[in-house]
């Protein structure tokens, strides 16, 4: 059983080897990825700081400071889960793309440690980012921390990375079953979860369709939880309401998303569309 | 080539020698492929089949292949060829028929199917800026070969294969066509496979290549344990590699048998002159049907 688990382990750890060195490989890329996700956060820092000037209205530093870091919490947080999302759904593309999906879906490995593989290789490199952007924003723009609770942040931030990759996975369905639209439809569904899920601003200046929208997505219950433990240092006690919608989220979200990858590689063998473009 | 010590549970190395003799093994066992009735329709223009216009890509097909047995699958291109190979190395489901690998249905057995084959396609398939070395290791662990057992086995192959020690570190794009095919049949043997699919796998290579590729092909059956199903429309190649041909022609095998049998059988001087009385047609010009969605 053991001796079972660990070579699931290893089967799994070639998709994260592979990933890490096609980012050395690609390191040109990463470091552009890197440096538009520190300057979409920075810019969003600077509207923060600016706020008073937008407004034209006298506004207390103490309020202006908790308004940037409410942004940069969103911001930072969509990013880490944003990543999660759009790599999953990338790497089927890329394959195509690369034309090795043929031979990745003909190896012995199961499905469920293929997707646990990327998954992992999604992770570490939505961390990294993540924290990388953390770090150069808080060079340039003062973050005041002094009142988060970092234990209460990581275990939201744990438990959105497993909501999220249920939806990812799902996500990932698209670019299988077709070739260039399903990337584009990702992109979509990726977008609309953005919009309703609070990242900016509160849900509830949503129209209250949207906001039905913001209930299904995990990332409303992540960021507002983060936000929680981070502007006001909520304990997991305190972030609990938000805390157990991403894990029920998760708790359906991953089992299903694996369920429609299977039947999405069946069809696509029945097809004829599993298989590499160009 | 060095033979090597296998360690106990560690899959047959390449360079071991063959167990068994050629479509050898045990009396009752059973063949390395068998395929009976396999049938494969695509649509075409989102319609279903039967609806005009659609493509009987593989049209009742059932073939045999002994263990150790290198057999060759001559077609022209859209006869159907990739898409039997697809069906046979689980990437593709045939609508009707059974596959089955060494006694393994290729649908109810998936993995363990897939434990037994590897395949190398008309395309070498890699990450191209990962260089020789990354693609292969990446390749064992997926096979559960790590990097401390694979390593030595990529060195070995790739030696046999003529390719310069040197280059094992450069990207992929930086090679040659005919060095990336080298490279996709070193990994297909990395795996150790006891059926090796190979899907037109001198196509587009220099004569030189070419030769070297069907060199190191004729010596796996000659010394190892490995059998081989390969498709091409290259008569030569067939003649000097197959032990037994079939003919593929509209999704049909039309005709199969050793190279002499086959022109024995026909009056004919050569297998080209076999294929023209079989098909009315040069394996040069492609089958009308195409290859559809295949």
């Amino acid at each position: 059983m053991i001796a079972s688990v660990g070579g699931q382990l290893g089967l799994a750890y070639a998709f994260v080897e592979r990933e890490i060195a096609l980012s050395k490989r690609y390191w040109a890329w990463e470091l552009v990825w890197l440096v538009y996700g520190i300057v979409t956060s920075l810019s969003v820092a600077y509207i923060g700081l600016a706020a008073p000037a937008i407004a034209g209205a006298s506004v207390d530093e103490a309020a202006i400071s908790r308004f940037v870091l409410y942004l940069l919490v969103g911001t930072i947080t969509w990013r880490f889960l944003g990543l999660i999302f759009e790599q999953m759904g990338e790497t089927i593309a890329w394959e195509r793309w690369e034309g090795t999906i043929e031979y990745t879906f003909m190896a012995p490995v199961p499905r469920l440690t293929h997707l646990l593989g990327m998954c992992g290789a999604t992770l570490v490199r939505a961390l990294a980012f993540s924290v990388a952007i953390l770090a150069a924003v808080a060079l340039f723009v003062p973050v005041d921390l002094s009142n988060a609770n970092v234990a209460s942040a990581l275990v939201l931030l744990a438990t959105g990375a497993v909501a999220f990759i249920g939806l990812a996975i799902g996500s990932a369905v698209f670019p299988l079953l077709w070739t260039e639209k399903g990337l584009q439809m990702a992109y979509i569904v990726q977008a609309v979860v953005l919009l309703v899920s609070g990242v900016y601003y509160p849900t509830s200046v949503l129209p209250e369709w949207m906001q039905l929208l913001s209930v299904i997505s995990p990332a409303t219950y992540v960021i507002r939880g983060m936000r929680a433990a981070l502007l006001d240092g909520a304990d997991v006690g305190g972030v609990w309401p938000d805390l157990w919608p991403a894990l029920l989220v998760g708790a359906v979200s991953i089992p299903l998303g694996l369920r429609l990858f299977v039947w999405a590689e069946r069809y696509a063998k029945r097809t004829g569309r599993l298989k590499r473009s160009g | 080539m060095a033979i090597q010590v296998r360690e106990q549970n560690e899959p047959r190395s390449i360079a071991e020698p063959r167990s068994a003799h050629r479509g050898g093994g045990a009396p009752h066992a059973p063949p390395a492929l068998e395929a009976r009735d396999v049938r494969k329709v695509f649509r075409v223009g989102g319609r279903r089949p039967p609806a005009p216009g659609h493509v009987r890509a593989i049209d009742g097909v059932s073939l045999r292949v002994d263990r150790g047995e290198i057999y060759g699958l001559l077609g022209a291109n859209g006869s159907g060829k990739s898409t039997l190979i697809r069906v046979f190395s689980t990437l593709l489901t045939a609508d009707a028929g059974e596959v089955r690998v060494f006694g393994l249905d290729v649908r109810a057995d998936e993995l363990a199917v897939k434990r037994l084959i590897n395949r190398v396609s008309v395309e070498a398939s890699f990450f191209k800026k990962l260089s020789a070395m990354e693609n292969l290791v990446y390749a064992g662990r997926l096979y559960g070969v790590g990097p401390e057992a694979s390593r030595p086995r990529i060195h070995a192959i790739l030696r046999r294969l003529g390719i310069d020690a040197g280059r094992v570190h450069e990207p992929l794009e930086k090679l040659s066509r005919g060095m990336q095919q080298k490279i996709a049949i070193a990994r297909a043997f990395l795996s150790a496979p006891m059926l090796l699919l190979l899907d037109e796998p001198t196509t587009g290579l220099d004569i030189r290549s070419k030769r070297e590729v069907q060199t190191f092909v004729r010596d796996l059956r000659d010394e190892h344990d490995a059998t081989i199903l390969l498709t091409t429309h290259d008569l030569d190649e067939a003649s000097r590699l197959a032990d037994r041909i079939g003919i593929l022609h509209g999704g049909r095998l039309v005709a199969e048998g050793a190279s002499e049998e086959l022109t024995a059988r026909h009056g004919a001087a050569s297998l080209e002159d076999v294929f023209m009385a079989l098909t009315g047609r040069h394996i040069d010009e492609a089958d009308e049907r195409g290859e559809a969605e295949t």
